[in-house]
């Protein structure tokens, strides 16, 4: 009982949260820029016009309606119309987010097998090579900018050796020759479902640099962790017994000591889950792939309102969801809630 | 070179701790034998060395230990054979000669064969020796599966006639997970865990220390039930001189990582020798007596920067000058009875 | 006699010091960091005396030249030499740090105060704020503001800030929260200290410490989200040489200009390599388990 209880609190906190980050987001973007209209057509526009699409968007009336308005269309999760593609800006998120959401999982997905296994192998061989590179990886690893890494990936691996492609979601002669209808909007998963090896092998070479870029901060994150919570649990008494009872080493470490390191690791996921979504906006303008970044970063250049107040609160309300869920995880795994 | 117990020989053995206070010479030069069947208990105080001696022969000592020295014969085998490296180098492999033929230790793949059959380890804290998030029944097949080479499922009947035969309910516990036990349980698992291969060796540290007074007991008799009927050797570790009274057939005394005293339990107790041993009777309490207890003066010494000579010389109503510059061999003063000391030496002899 | 009472008293805050250097100087990499951001700093304060050319001039006649003796970082496709470009470019660093450190942790530094001394609904509602900040990922909180407020450099130093201000609140509040139940606030209190005083006296001194390691361990972060912003172009706008505007510069020359993009964004991972060794040592040295 004491579960679920905790579980609708933290629901009714998140709704309290997201109320106050439309707040946030009405604020920044009505409020904050002396003139939208005026700025979005430029200062030789005439009168007219700007009076006409002032009228258009709803600017011209009160502030207090407008957040109303605001309000209202965010919960019906209608965000107006894009001013650049002239559709409501949620058919955009619609399209857009799945592209993100399948780089995001990509990229966790990497991130994960990687970090655990380079954070197990840097605890078990503590101070030989490989840790010192593991350590030296997670070090630079947090540090290199991400849009600069995927220049970088992207000068080797396509512009020197020439095995991946630079940019996009798909190679377009690959797509007509095997085209793919879309069901859930990831090309990965869609390909999969319809059985066109064509086009999964092609999409899978457009997103498998940007899920390593992505997912780099990530893998250091992780591997930090993985290692110092494995030198944690090796020191504890049950390691010992293991190995008096002659177990091999192997076992030792894989089935004694992996699964109660993972505990830690696995919250540190779910906090890496946000760097992610950070992150997919600035892979997917160097990668030049449609996602819901790359969605609101051209919103954001081009003015778009709409789109960007749309954009930006739907991937509040993700990460939202995320972190309510990673707290729901832990709380699973976590003891004191167990019994 | 003489070998002096049939089934367990230990013989000069050093261990170290390159820790950043510097280094802890936790053993220096450790005598012990066993032989087959036999109990002995290995007597000291916290921080003398008991455990890591244990861990030493089983060869689990990890950084920032390291064993330097010694040699451990260990029903035949030679588990351990060092002997102190030249400068520079921290030790170096010495190849025994046992019957005419030449040995080197054994590597870490072989002692994993030996660890858990014939020479098997129970610990003091038994909840926390075994894995929280494996169910108990598991892990007790796990030792059963490895000696007899089954499958875990195969071990599974096996693993219920132990449960059974340490006194548990085999149904509920083997389901169980270790914070689920009480530590009377916990243990009664680790000794069904130790014997189910039935080793020749059990090697038992401080198994009852954790556990309640009314507790313990029962604890001891079950182990001193199933060692005799499974004709296991069993090396208690303990700082209780109770225990070792009732439960070993032979004591050895240590103090400051050295051999002190060595006899067969009567003969300890009634003719202690060294002065170290002679203190620690006089501060335990026994049924009959009436001079007040004493406590030996000083404290346990830092082993970074240990005493000269003979480790016990500061705190030694006996001393003379020759405790602080001479380090005394560990020597046969009487049949049986071994002390390492200078009032029962005589400097002249050599081994 | 006065002189050393003095010293005496002196003594384990002295004592304290020389560990606490002595800690610094054997972690080598903590030293590592401590010379990668002494080197920047340096170069940052001396940047026009070190930068051979003028990092804005621009000189068509030696557009994309590569990286060699007369310009280290060859030049961009304006002629610009790179080198001095970013050599420049650290001062925009620095500029950033400063003041995004200053107001984001003058900012949570008043509201952890509020918040945990006051308690009540005041904490409440500011913790609840402080959720709604959070509830964005950083980044795209600080793109939007910095795109809604206009995109230069100014506003994106206040964007950050606006974002960055929640690490410190929670840090201060937590402290303020402790000290506040502490037996000798009530002592205090009771001969008549004012609420105001205790703060200033009692809660910001304790909490001047973990700010100072958070502020250090930020420093990367600041970087970054400010050449994401530059690179993005909605932070600092060209020909200001900001790294990650240079980084951008270069994108459309990547392929065979490979030196425009390249240099800028080696110099971003460097500092902020800096600021993280340097801030992880600073955690471990001022972590009283660790200290031994």
């Amino acid at each position: 009982m004491n579960f679920v209880s905790f579980i609708l609190r933290r629901i009714i906190l998140m709704i309290i949260v997201l109320v106050g980050v439309g707040c946030i987001v009405f604020v920044v973007s009505r409020v904050i820029p002396a003139d939208p209209v005026g700025a979005i057509l430029g200062g030789n526009a005439p009168v007219e016009v700007v009076d006409r699409m002032r009228a258009q968007l709803g600017y011209d009336r009160p502030i207090a309606v407008q957040f109303i308005d605001f309000i209202q269309g965010a919960i019906r999760l209608d965000f107006g119309v894009s001013l650049r593609t002239n559709r409501p800006v949620m058919t955009d998120i619609m399209e857009y987010f799945p592209v993100t959401m399948e780089l995001a999982i990509v990229a966790i997905f990497i991130s994960i097998l990687t970090g655990v296994v380079l954070g197990v192998l840097s605890a078990v061989y503590r101070n030989r090579w490989i840790d010192q590179f593991s350590r030296i990886f997670s070090i630079f690893g947090v540090s290199m900018p991400v849009f600069w890494t995927g220049l970088m990936l992207i000068l080797v691996f396509y512009g020197i050796l020439g095995w991946l492609p630079g940019a996009g979601q798909y190679d377009w002669m690959i797509e007509l020759d095997n085209p793919l209808t879309s069901i859930t909007g990831m090309r990965l998963l869609d390909s999969l479902l319809q059985g066109n090896w064509h086009a999964f092998w092609d999409a899978f070479r457009h997103i498998i640099l940007p899920a390593i870029v992505l997912g780099l901060t990530a893998t250091a994150i992780i591997a930090r962790i993985t290692r110092a919570s494995m030198l944690d649990v090796l020191k504890q008494d049950y390691i010992r017994t293991a190995k008096a009872k002659g177990l091999k080493k192997r076992i030792v470490i894989l089935r004694h000591a992996l699964r109660n390191s993972l505990i830690p690791t696995v919250t540190v996921i779910g906090l890496t889950f946000g760097s992610l979504l950070e992150g997919a906006v600035l892979t997917e303008t160097v990668f030049s792939r449609q996602g819901l970044g790359r969605y609101i970063t051209n919103g954001l250049l081009g003015l778009d309102y709409p789109a960007v107040t749309g954009g930006t609160l739907y991937i509040a309300l993700i990460y939202c969801l995320a972190n309510l869920i990673v707290d729901i995880v832990y709380a699973i795994l976590d003891p004191r809630m167990r019994s | 070179m003489n070998i002096r117990g049939n089934l367990l020989d230990v013989s000069g053995l050093r261990v170290s701790f390159y820790t950043y206070r510097g280094v802890i010479k936790a053993l220096n030069g450790v005598d012990l034998w066993m032989d087959s069947k036999q109990r002995l208990g290995v007597v000291g105080e916290t921080g003398c060395g008991k455990s890591v001696t244990a861990l030493a022969i089983m060869r689990l000592i990890e950084e920032p230990g390291e064993i330097q020295a010694g040699r451990v014969i260990f029903d035949g085998t030679p588990l351990l054979a060092r002997s102190p490296g030249k400068p520079g180098t921290r030790f170096q492999s010495q190849p025994l000669e046992i019957e005419g033929k030449r040995w080197k230790e054994r590597t870490e793949e072989q002692m994993e064969k030996v660890r858990g059959k014939e020479l098997s380890m129970i610990f003091q804290e038994p909840r926390s020796a075994l894995n929280p998030v494996m169910r108990v029944g598991f892990q007790m097949a796990e030792s059963i599966s490895k000696a007899r080479k089954i499958s875990i499922r195969d071990a599974d009947p096996h693993v219920r006639e132990m449960l059974k035969t340490v006194g548990l309910d085999a149904n509920r516990v083997i389901q169980m997970y270790p914070h689920e036990l009480s530590g009377g349980m916990a243990q009664r698992v680790m000794i069904g865990m130790g014997l189910s291969t039935n080793p020749k060796l059990l090697i038992a540290d401080e198994p009852t220390s954790a556990l309640d007074v009314t507790i313990q007991a029962q604890i001891l008799e079950l182990l001193d039930h199933l060692a005799r009927e499974g004709g296991n050797a069993v090396l208690m570790i303990t700082h209780d001189m109770g225990i070792v009274a009732e439960f070993c057939d032979y004591v050895m005394v240590m103090y400051a990582g050295n051999s002190t005293e060595y006899a067969a339990t009567k003969d300890l107790f009634n003719d202690p020798l060294h002065p170290y041993t002679q203190g620690l009777l006089k501060a335990v309490p026994r049924v009959g007596r009436i001079e007040e207890l004493q406590a030996i003066p000083g404290t346990v010494p830092d082993l970074v920067e240990p005493p000269t000579g003979c480790r016990f010389h500061p705190r030694c109503p006996k001393a003379t000058n020759l405790c602080s510059t001479d380090q005394p061999l560990f020597h046969e003063v009487k049949p049986g009875h071994y002390v390492s000391c200078h009032l029962y030496l005589n400097p002249k002899e050599d081994e | 006699m006065k002189s050393f009472e003095k010293t005496q008293t002196l003594k384990p805050y002295l004592d304290d010091l020389k560990h606490t250097l002595y800690l610094w100087r054997k972690s080598h990499l903590t030293m590592v960091g401590s010379v990668i951001i002494g080197l920047f700093l340096l170069v940052a304060i001396f940047a026009p005396l070190i930068a051979p050319y003028s990092p804005i001039e621009q000189d068509l006649s030696k557009r994309l030249i590569g990286p060699g003796s007369q310009h280290f970082f060859g030049t961009d496709h304006l002629g610009r030499d790179i080198f001095s470009r970013v050599i420049h470019g650290s001062r925009t660093a620095l500029w950033i740090i400063f003041l995004v450190s200053v107001i984001s942790t003058a900012i949570g530094t008043i509201v952890g105060v509020v918040s945990g001394f006051f308690g009540g609904v005041i904490d409440e509602i500011l913790m609840r704020i402080t959720d709604m900040f959070l509830a964005f990922p950083s980044l795209v909180l600080a793109m939007f503001i910095a795109a809604m407020l206009g995109p230069n450099l100014t506003n994106a130093i206040i964007a950050i800030s606006l974002v960055g201000w929640t690490v410190y609140a929670r840090l201060v509040r937590a402290e303020a929260i402790k000290i506040k139940s502490m037996p000798y606030i009530e002592a205090i209190r009771s001969v008549g200290a004012s609420r105001l005083r205790i703060i200033v006296l009692h809660v910001l001194p304790m909490c001047v410490s973990p700010i100072l390691v958070q502020m250090t361990l930020r420093m990367g972060t600041i970087i970054l989200t400010a050449a994401s912003l530059g690179f993005l172009g909605l932070g600092a706008q060209p020909p200001a040489p900001e790294w990650g505007v240079l980084v951008s510069d270069g994108r459309g020359y990547l392929m065979n200009q490979w030196w425009i993009s390249t240099f800028p964004g080696i110099a971003i991972a460097f500092v902020v390599l800096g600021f993280n060794l340097l801030g992880d040592g600073v955690r471990d040295m001022l972590d009283p388990r660790l200290r031994r």
